[in-house]
């Protein structure tokens, strides 16, 4: 995907409108520009900043503050996997493991053909179902690396 | 044959359900019945808290409501065909889940509507006690409210524990125009999920809560600060809101007492520091999740520069509970400092985890022994974590320690939000003590040096004590310096609390750090890779 400047253009300033009123509203734009274009394009920050009577600085410091903003967009497919105490206590290193050499990615990067990205998380408050792993937005309990062989083969991603 | 009766039937819609296969069921049981031209009611409750039985399904019989589990989508048409719509007796087949040795032996008063109770619906919420207490509040004066919560003993469940009616007696004795409820619903603790378990099982709890402590502080708007990891949790709150606004239970006049409350949801974005106060605050301002220098308290001066009520999900949501059957009713249970219940979620390697409610005085062993049935793996259990990544580590030798705020600290070990994650004997302690510090060193917000370099210090040192395997003590001594350092020269818990899990670690289990490690750090990688997958 690529993103235009009056598409980004467009998306802040509706987002800039619908919170604007409210206190505090950084946040929140900047989770309604995620929401939409899949990231917090770069070429944003300075509309934010100017519409919100702010620095380019602050702007990147909130951006770049939180694990949640990205700056491009993920794959087609993120794995967001937890790597948190609970999860390691259920094997969760060698699912860690097992899921970096099956999709070919460090934590944090997208493969070159766009199809997966992989994130590490530090929970996602489903302990007791550990190891867990949100994929695509859907929550996933127990998660093995036979669950995982069987999501990579169906996104087509080559061994 | 005759046309069947309407049938109600509950698959939880509760995250950690929904993680285990929860909407294919729900799906599978729809399509299946409707091929079958049987009527039913699909309620996408709570979760009980027993998750190694998720999805569990009940049906509601005239004898009562009959549970099933774990049922997958797979096990529906089965599950049919053996009566499951009037109780039938099948293989998962577990009868009345409230009389399950697991749930009877619980006090459950927090989570009592959890698993029972339709979210969606505030008049089933009504009709199982809900707004009793808003309804005594409403006729109290704001200074008897605050009395009967400092009554009730109720110390805030977050992790703090400090008192919660005093800290709602300073807001309430501020004079201003505005004041605040803030909700700390950025639950990060691993081996924690209370919080996300009633607002996706009982949000209503909470929004009750807040309201009764913005009519006790005389604050008008509240804000949950829900971390962005808990979408489910999101969506069962903007539901429950909707309709708590719709029926006047939020808004401007509720119930016609003239009173103003309402609630905003505020996301967070992956930041572990936000469910520190004070930079839960920062970033609902709309900034980076920084820590701030106290005095002055939120109480005194909190978000927005206001006088603001920070407290945690569980907290708020027995306030309800304690209005609305007596302070005294609460302060009995429990013991000593430690009145009311305590969540407690035991989670990791354990045969049967979730949720347990009790008074106050189980102790660890009860918890993961009886409760948990030990290992999910089958092995010995070597260490439990208490409290969550800034929470000690404790040997089998302590699990007599009772999960209360004074036993734990005797313990040198902390409650926390009162998650516990087992772990069995393949665990290595020198790893654990690792990944505490770099757990500080990814989260911490760069405010204070002994956290933001100390932890990155700390990793360094772990891994020069690793690779010396005990050969010098100096490594030692500097570490347990950079502890001090760390504890004493934060300004918050992350810094101030991340030497708990090392040092417990350090002290129950040297064997890890010194004699050779079960697994050498550096090629931890390669044998977590070699692990068998099949």
């Amino acid at each position: 995907m690529t993103l235009d400047m009056p598409a980004i253009e467009r998306c802040v300033g509706s987002a800039v409108a619908r919170m604007k009123a409210e206190p505090g509203p950084l946040l929140e734009i900047l989770h309604s520009v995620q929401n939409e274009l899949g990231c917090v394009p770069p070429e944003s920050v300075p509309l934010i900043a100017d519409a919100l009577n702010l620095s380019r600085a602050e702007v990147h410091g909130v951006v770049s503050f939180y694990h949640h903003f990205r700056g491009q967009p993920a794959g087609q497919h993120t794995i967001k996997l937890c790597r948190a105490e609970a999860c390691q206590a259920m094997n969760g290193d060698a699912l860690a493991a097992f899921a970096r050499q099956r999709l070919g990615l460090e934590f944090g990067e997208t493969r070159s053909d766009g199809k997966v990205t992989l994130e590490a998380v530090y929970c996602l408050g489903n302990c007791a179902c550990a190891p867990s792993a949100m994929i695509d937005g859907h929550l996933r309990g127990r998660l093995d690396a036979q669950a995982l062989t069987a999501l990579a083969d169906d996104w087509g991603v080559p061994e | 044959m005759s046309a069947r009766a309407m049938v109600t039937v509950f698959v939880p819609g509760d995250a950690g359900a929904v993680s285990l296969g929860a909407d294919d069921v729900a799906s599978a049981l729809a399509r299946e019945c409707r091929r079958r031209e049987w009527p039913i009611r699909v309620v996408r409750n709570g979760s009980r808290g027993l998750y190694w039985l998720e999805p569990l399904v009940e049906v509601r019989t005239p004898a009562g409501r009959v549970a099933y589990g774990p049922v997958r989508a797979t096990d529906i048409p089965a599950l049919l065909d053996a009566g499951l719509l009037d109780g039938g007796p099948h293989a998962l087949r577990l009868g009345d889940i409230e009389n399950h040795e697991w749930l009877r032996s619980q006090q459950r008063v927090t989570a009592a509507r959890i698993g029972v109770v339709d979210p969606n619906d505030i008049d089933d919420y009504i009709a199982h006690g809900g707004y009793a207490g808003l309804n005594k509040a409403l006729a109290m004066p704001p200074r008897e409210i605050v009395r009967t919560v400092t009554d009730s003993g109720l110390r805030g469940r977050g992790g703090a524990a400090f008192p919660t009616g005093i800290k709602w007696q300073t807001v309430l004795d501020q004079e201003t125009a505005q004041k605040y409820i803030a909700c700390n619903a950025d639950e990060g603790d691993s081996g924690t999920f209370a919080d996300r378990m009633l607002m996706e099982g009982d949000p209503f709890a909470l929004i009750e809560g807040m309201t009764i402590a913005g009519l006790a502080v005389g604050a008008t708007q509240g804000y949950i600060y829900l971390r962005v990891e808990y979408p489910h949790a999101a969506r069962a709150l903007a539901r429950a809101l909707h309709v708590a606004r719709e029926r006047g239970y939020l808004g401007r006049n509720l119930r016609d007492s003239g009173r103003d409350f309402d609630i905003a949801v505020r996301l967070g974005a992956g930041a572990y520091i936000c469910g520190e106060e004070t930079s839960m605050l920062e970033s609902l301002e709309g900034r980076r999740g920084e820590v701030r220098v106290r005095p002055p308290l939120p109480a005194i001066k909190g978000l927005f520069g206001q006088p603001t009520v920070v407290n945690n999900v569980v907290t708020l949501a027995t306030v309800p509970a304690i209005l609305a059957r007596g302070a005294e009713f609460y302060r009995d249970l429990g013991f000593d400092k430690s009145r009311g219940t305590v969540l407690l979620q035991l989670a990791g390697n354990v045969k049967r985890g979730g949720l347990v409610e009790r008074a106050f005085g189980l102790t660890v062993s009860q918890l993961v022994h009886d409760y948990g049935g030990g290992t999910a793996s089958g092995r010995p259990v070597r260490a439990v974590q208490v409290g969550g990544p800034l929470g000690a580590y404790l040997p089998p030798s302590a699990f007599d320690t009772a999960l209360d705020y004074e036993s734990l600290a005797a313990r040198s070990a902390l409650l926390g939000h009162a998650g516990v994650v087992v772990f069995d004997d393949t665990v290595d302690m020198a790893r654990m003590a690792r990944f505490a510090l770099e757990f500080c060193a990814i989260e911490s917000c760069g405010k204070c040096t002994p956290c933001r370099v100390g932890s990155t210090r700390g990793v360094e040192l772990v891994d020069r004590i690793l690779a010396n395997r005990g050969a010098g003590n100096g490594e030692l001594a500097l570490l347990e310096e950079l502890c001090d350092t760390m504890a004493n020269g934060s300004l918050c818990g992350l810094g101030g609390l991340t030497p708990f899990p090392v040092r417990s670690a350090l002290k129950h289990f040297p064997e890890d750090f010194f004699s050779g490690a079960r697994v050498p750090l550096s090629s931890a990688a390669e044998a977590a890779a070699s692990v068998k997958m099949s």
